[in-house]
């Protein structure tokens, strides 16, 4: 199936709903790893919405992507209560395990802050890291 | 006799490895009755597996047959009857470490759906009254008294109102809504099908962060089982999408309706002009899930607990260097100190503490001098904190703890960050900002670039914030 009438389907699944522009790049964003220019300007006429609208919503939120990561990412948290178990020395004595093997991405908070540092990998969470159980991660990617 | 093996299916159990924990255990036990329940809390135990009641924890696939045949030195005796348990009073995380989360006989079974009958006898009038009279204040920063949220909201005109659930739970240290929104996502769904009867509202929203996936997979399960018991309200979850600032009831509003989350001016107020331009509730996970018990139980039975103008409980989240963290919900009045000293057991790197941040990064950090003060909204608004959502992080080192007020300008763009407006300023700079309105001290800080406090530029590095006088570790040092 071409990817217009995928869009098409996503938009037309969420027909219905208030305010659907979030639910509906979320989907998009899972399906196709990236929201491009194509996929604004198509989404600004489905929804009766400017090209500037869509653009300005999907730049305001990290979650949604220009174009697809090339590595497979992984979310280190560095907020406070992570830091206050270590995850800055961590971040730092990791950075050259993961050359080429994942793109870290900082996040602040997955809400396990007290088995910290915590990270991400999709859906799945890890927590009580340090060097070698992160390395063994990333190496499992 | 069957052995019954309960381990938790909380993110932070899985982050800790409870999967395969449990699937060790079914191959080691085929027989026994293995249930994946909610999480108790004490995550320093993650994964806990408790066998016929006896706890078992930190364990890991090693430890599995030692547990079975009781010889694991990792056995902490009755968990119902482990200190950090029993000193808690647990009104909304009763069900924590008990109930299979989605089991709605379990729900039942634990006096749910209870508040949900008594208020659909009581009436709109009544259960706001209700819960006026128990005194329940928003759990998620601003301690706003929900009764009179509702009676505004209530008292709107208008056909069509919104319920909608703050579950943006950004703030570093907290961990309480998603605990509960995992371990007891039907106890949310009752409390805002309880607001919805008393505001006139059908249908509800649960902004929930796009970092919560457990949370979110339970909490959809839950809304399709649950569907027909809270009808004609109808609830839906709808997913954040990595933007901090959406925690913040306006940006959040606008969020939901599709557009940037930013932040709305005041008036009109959200319980006015909310949702869509509706009149709309918006209340905090925590605030909902205490709604079931004061209508089941009635309010003077939570309002007998607490301090002051602070009744009821308090999810306390403890988080950060600490050797026992973990949930601890407690009726308001308990002291900082026996929090961190004698309920965390100190620090897990055996450093001494050097501050807690309380509240989050709207709050402030609090150094040992101030470990005398009670849980309780006036006296940390007194001591120019805030306990806000009650997650505490407890810190041990100085140099970590200066940059970061800076670095939460890491949450907002670059671009952004230039063009910030006073309100996005006070949430994303995490300035100490407690004395007078907020949003004036953050205008006036917009104004002049600077601290209000102490007129320390914004910008400047870590090392010269030692002479900014809005974070007492550094000026009491």
């Amino acid at each position: 199936m071409d990817k217009m009438a995928r869009l098409e389907e996503i938009v037309a699944a969420h027909a219905g709903r208030d305010g659907p522009l979030l639910p509906i790049l979320h989907d998009i964003q899972a399906e196709f790893s990236c929201i491009d220019e194509d996929t604004k300007r198509y989404l600004a006429g489905a929804l009766n919405l400017s090209r500037a609208e869509v653009h300005g919503v999907v730049s305001f939120y990290h979650d949604f992507k220009s174009e697809p990561a090339k590595l497979p990412v992984l979310k280190l948290c560095r907020a406070e209560a992570c830091q206050a178990r270590g995850c800055e020395a961590l971040a730092a004595d990791i950075s050259a395990a993961t050359k080429d093997k994942c793109e870290i991405e900082t996040v602040y908070c997955l809400g396990l802050c007290s088995v910290g540092p915590n990270a991400m990998i999709g859906q799945d969470v890890h927590a009580r890291l340090d060097v070698p159980k992160l390395t063994k991660l990333i190496e499992s990617l | 006799m069957t052995l019954r093996i309960a381990i938790s299916d909380d993110a932070l159990a899985l982050a800790c490895g409870a999967d395969a924990v449990a699937a060790a255990m079914a191959k080691a036990m085929p027989d026994a009755d293995i249930i994946r329940v909610s999480s108790w809390g004490m995550h320093w135990l993650e994964p806990l597996v408790e066998v016929n009641g006896i706890g078992y924890g930190p364990a890991t696939v090693d430890d599995v047959a030692a547990i079975l045949d009781g010889t694991s030195d990792l056995n902490i005796g009755k968990v119902a009857e482990h200190p950090f348990i029993a000193k808690q009073q647990r009104l909304t995380f009763a069900r924590a470490g008990i109930t299979q989360p989605l089991d709605l006989e379990d729900y039942q079974a634990t006096d749910g759906w209870l508040g949900l009958a008594k208020a659909r006898e009581l009436g709109a009038d009544a259960i706001i009254d209700t819960v006026t009279q128990s005194g329940l204040r928003g759990r998620g920063g601003a301690g706003f008294p929900a009764g009179i949220k509702w009676k505004t909201v209530a008292g709107a005109d208008g056909p069509q109102k919104y319920i909608v659930c703050n579950a943006d739970e950004g703030d570093s240290g907290t961990f309480a809504d998603r605990m509960l929104m995992e371990g007891d996502p039907y106890c949310l769904i009752e409390g805002m099908a309880i607001a919805g009867l008393a505001v006139g509202a059908d249908k509800g929203y649960i902004y929930a962060r796009s970092e919560y996936p457990h949370a979110i997979a339970k909490l959809n399960a839950a809304i399709r089982a649950s569907a027909h018991i809270v009808a004609p309200f109808a609830i839906e979850v709808r997913v954040g999408a990595g933007a901090y600032v959406c925690g913040e009831e306006t940006s959040l509003l606008e969020s939901l309706e599709g557009k940037r989350g930013e932040v709305r001016a005041k008036p009109p107020l959200p319980a006015l002009e909310g949702l869509f331009g509706k009149p709309t509730v918006v209340n905090n996970v925590l605030t909902l899930a205490a709604v079931p018990y004061i209508l089941a139980h009635g309010a003077k039975s939570y309002a007998d607990y607490g301090m002051g103008r602070s009744r009821g409980t308090m999810p306390i989240q403890l988080a950060g260097n600490l050797k026992y963290g973990g949930l601890f919900e407690t009726a308001f009045g308990i002291t900082l100190g026996e929090l961190v000293n004698e309920i965390g057991g100190g620090t897990q790197s055996g450093r001494p503490v050097k501050a807690v941040q309380v509240g989050g990064p709207l709050g402030a950090y609090h150094p040992i001098s101030d470990f005398h003060l009670q849980f309780d909204y006036e006296a940390f608004t007194a001591a120019d904190g805030l306990i806000g959502h009650g997650g505490s992080s407890c810190l041990t080192r100085l140099p970590t703890c200066c940059p970061r007020p800076i670095s939460r300008w890491n949450f907002v763009p670059p671009k952004a960050a230039a063009n910030a407006r006073p309100a996005d300023w006070v949430r994303c700079a995490g300035w100490k900002c407690s004395t007078g309105s907020r949003r004036a001290d953050a205008r006036q800080r917009t104004r002049s670039r600077a601290c209000r406090k102490c007129t320390m530029p914004r910008n400047r590095d870590a090392a010269s914030m030692q002479n900014c006088r809005s974070f007492p570790i550094f000026a009491r040092r």
